[in-house]
């Protein structure tokens, strides 16, 4: 394992985008763990810039119109809501909903099926996934970052590096550098359970909450720890969406896997291009049985305002979501249950007034910084109008 | 919170990062003509239990039916499946029946083994119209293989102790029961057995299914078969023996001269119990003794099938168990046993966790 230092207090202090939620002090937000950062990766202020600089290049794709930000848009909680799956270079589809950016910097594999271990690896496969943004290699980014005298001059100051010593390490550093300050906690959830303000939850919410860890059974992935809550177990679950949909093809397709190892370059394109080989989830990955249509469990964070819903986008609202949990892993009562089910996914018995509370309770985990951003943008749309 | 899980753990440690991964690779070759090597399936104890109609407890059904889902997958692929007994709760013919249409769907042919919880209603008779004789032998590449019902009893207890077949069934079910009585295979069997065996060859290797294991563990569970000695001196002129139980729903393996035993999990429910559980409504009986479990949340934790190669004569049995970390126990030709082939140095294993 990698050795660790803390970074957050030096990256709030000194950060330049007043993107990261600070507690006071530099402690991390309410609700939230203390932040590492990998030791070969240490935070710094012109490192984070540069990395910012760099998420929102459109210049990375093969067309100058994708930059990292077209999918993981600040004003949308860093994701591109409402899209069901996001949109790459000239309109194409990939067949997964953009994550979101927020306190990724707590994952501890990424992707929706962790085909990353960190970070930095995960940046460098969007610029060439033919979906996304499309580049045939990472040479036309190394050319711009070596030859844009403002690039020029932050690689030099940031990595003490210039011409050909400048490498994609450098440019994922930088990106995942700023990633890490994406942090948000301090929702009226963690104004309530961390920060004792009895008034901070509705009735409503109080009652969701209770749900939520009881006979609801979300806390079971969704973990809520004592002193932080990262709203996810950082694992991989099925629980029937998306591989629903291709039951009859799974021995097919599970077969070619088994056959021939894939390389991970080719998982990466083989996954966002294809509807079916992408619903194998983390099987693609491990080869493991145990993981046939699992994807990793999301942070719940903010999820009222980036709708739409799980890994394939396939549910509109927090309302069908807990539809499908309550069905016991099927979207529609009755349909056919997966045969490779987690087994953590059963039929909860939940009330129409319990599902209520339960979405209302996760209205109460949007940040300050990300309140209704969608509403915030319409209305900004609305002024330019006028 | 910690930052990896044990699951990561493991594979990052590498200890047996192949294990999990298939397809399965065949290591040992024994007869030199590796086209001769196969593997096999075997899953165990459903426990299918019937509540009312058409319902049934979910959680055994969830188990079997993603055993035979999985084993459909395999690559390569098995040369047969057998099904080590306990299929029924109750031995009715709801739930023997709802769990042959769940076994129809291997895509393998199916050889079964009788349990307890199949026999004691009727004595096995709607058992044998779905799935043939109770005591049967085949050979298969050059490996001879016996189904034996180690299951039976007394005359006596099974035919005049009891006032209705329900009640029964409901004795023999119950653990830690003193109106229970002991397995045995019985004279009979035994003499058919012998006269099997007659006509295979000393180096022949012989691989034996029962449902309870044919040696003596833990008599309060009936983890014990009262005639296994008798039944092992018929096994014992063959230098390569291999017995196979289910009934016993966790990882067991010993070597009691040259017969190698080993057992399967249950795709029910581990025992001992876990405690978690408590945590959901008690469909099980009554709880005894409670086992450590990796992760409370997952019903299919600490339950799991098995693929099996008998590559040299000699078991090598592949665990494969859901939310854990996959286990290997073959048989190890230096040490003359089986061994777990990742844990079986103490150094190697997890400790359990005694904190909460």
């Amino acid at each position: 394992m990698m050795r660790c230092t803390h970074v957050l207090a030096a990256a709030i202090l000194l950060a330049a985008a007043p993107i990261v939620s600070t507690g006071a002090g530099g402690s991390p937000p309410l609700g939230l763990p203390a932040l590492e950062a990998p030791a070969g990766n240490p935070q710094t202020p012109e490192k984070i810039a540069l990395g910012e600089r760099l998420f929102n290049d459109k210049r990375f794709s093969a067309t100058g119109t994708v930059a990292c930000a077209n999918c993981h848009d600040k004003a949308k909680a860093f994701t591109d809501s409402p899209l069901r799956v996001s949109e790459g270079i000239r309109k194409l589809n990939g067949t997964r909903n953009a994550p979101t950016v927020v306190n990724s910097a707590y994952f501890t594999r990424v992707f929706w099926d962790g085909r990353s271990p960190d970070l930095e690896d995960q940046s460098l496969h969007p610029f060439v996934n033919p979906v996304e943004m499309g580049l045939t290699n990472h040479d036309p980014i190394l050319k711009i970052v070596r030859t844009d005298p403002g690039y020029v001059k932050a690689f030099e100051q940031v990595f003490g590096k210039t011409g050909n010593a400048v490498t994609m390490k450098e440019v994922t550093r930088a990106i995942a550098a700023f990633e890490r300050t994406i942090i948000s906690g301090d929702s009226p959830f963690d104004r309530f359970y961390f920060g004792g303000d009895v008034n901070a939850l509705t009735a409503a919410q109080k009652r969701g909450f209770d749900l939520f860890v009881n006979k609801g059974r979300c806390v079971s992935c969704h973990n809520i720890e004592q002193t932080q809550a990262l709203f996810t177990d950082n694992r991989f679950h099925n629980i029937g969406v998306g591989i629903n949909s291709i039951q009859a093809d799974v021995p097919r397709l599970a077969g070619e896997v088994l056959k021939a190892q894939a390389t991970a370059a080719e998982v990466d394109v083989k996954v966002l291009s294809d509807k079916k080989t992408s619903e194998l989830g983390r099987f693609m990955i491990t080869r493991g049985l145990d993981d046939l249509g699992s994807f990793k469990t999301p942070t719940l964070r903010n999820i009222a305002v980036t709708a739409p819903y799980m890994h394939d986008g396939s549910l509109a609202t927090l309302r069908e979501v807990m539809v499908h949990y309550n069905n016991g892993g099927v979207t529609r009562e009755g349909d056919h249950v997966n045969d490779f089910l987690s087994g953590g996914i059963r039929p909860l018995n939940l009330t129409d007034q319990e599902i209520d509370d339960l979405v209302t309770f996760m209205e109460a985990l949007t940040s300050p910084a990300y309140a209704a951003p969608a509403k915030r943008a319409a209305g900004a749309r609305q002024e330019v109008r006028r | 919170m910690t930052s990896t899980t044990r699951r990561d753990f493991i594979r990052t440690t590498g200890a047996i990062a192949a294990a999990g991964a298939l397809p399965l690779s065949l290591v040992e070759m024994a007869f030199g003509d590796t086209a001769r090597n196969f593997t096999f399936a075997y899953i165990s104890d459903a426990h299918i239990q019937h509540i009312s109609a058409t319902k049934f407890v979910r959680n055994w059904d969830r188990g079997l039916i993603r055993a035979v889902a999985e084993t459909n997958l395999l690559v390569p692929k098995p040369d047969f499946v057998v099904f080590g007994g306990d299929l029924a709760q109750l031995g009715s013919k709801a739930e023997l029946d709802h769990g042959a249409e769940m076994l129809a769907k291997l895509g393998f042919q199916t050889r079964c083994v009788m349990g307890e919880h199949d026999y004691y209603l009727d004595l096995g008779e709607y058992w044998s119209n779905l799935f043939g004789p109770q005591h049967y032998s085949w050979d298969h590449k050059g490996v001879h293989f016996v189904v034996l019902n180690s299951v039976l009893t007394y005359d006596d207890w099974t035919f005049k102790r009891w006032p209705t077949a329900e009640q029964r069934m409901l004795e023999m079910a119950g653990l830690d029961n003193p109106n229970g009585s002991p397995f045995m295979v019985g004279e009979a069997q035994r003499a058919w057995l012998g006269k099997d065996l007659a006509a295979v060859t000393k180096d022949t290797p012989i691989v034996v299914f029962s449902h309870s294991p044919l040696q003596k563990i833990y008599k309060g569970w009936n983890f014990w078969t009262k005639d296994a000695d008798e039944v092992q001196a018929i096994l014992k002129p063959y230098s390569k023996v291999n017995v196979i139980y289910g009934h016993v729903h966790q990882i067991q393996y010993n070597q009691i001269g040259d017969i190698a035993f080993n057992s399967v999990m249950a795709t029910a429910w581990p025992w001992p119990y876990p405690q978690s559980y408590a945590q959901a409504q008690q469909t099980l009986p009554k709880l005894t003794v409670q086992m450590n479990r990796a992760d409370p949340f997952f019903e299919r934790d600490a339950t799991g099938w098995q693929f099996i190669d008998v590559n040299t004569g000699r078991v090598a049995m592949k665990y494969n168990l859901y939310n854990n970390t996959n286990r290997i126990v073959a048989f190890d030709a230096v040490t003359g046993r089986p061994v777990d082939k990742a844990f079986q140095d103490p150094s190697n294993r997890i400790p359990p966790q005694d904190h909460y």
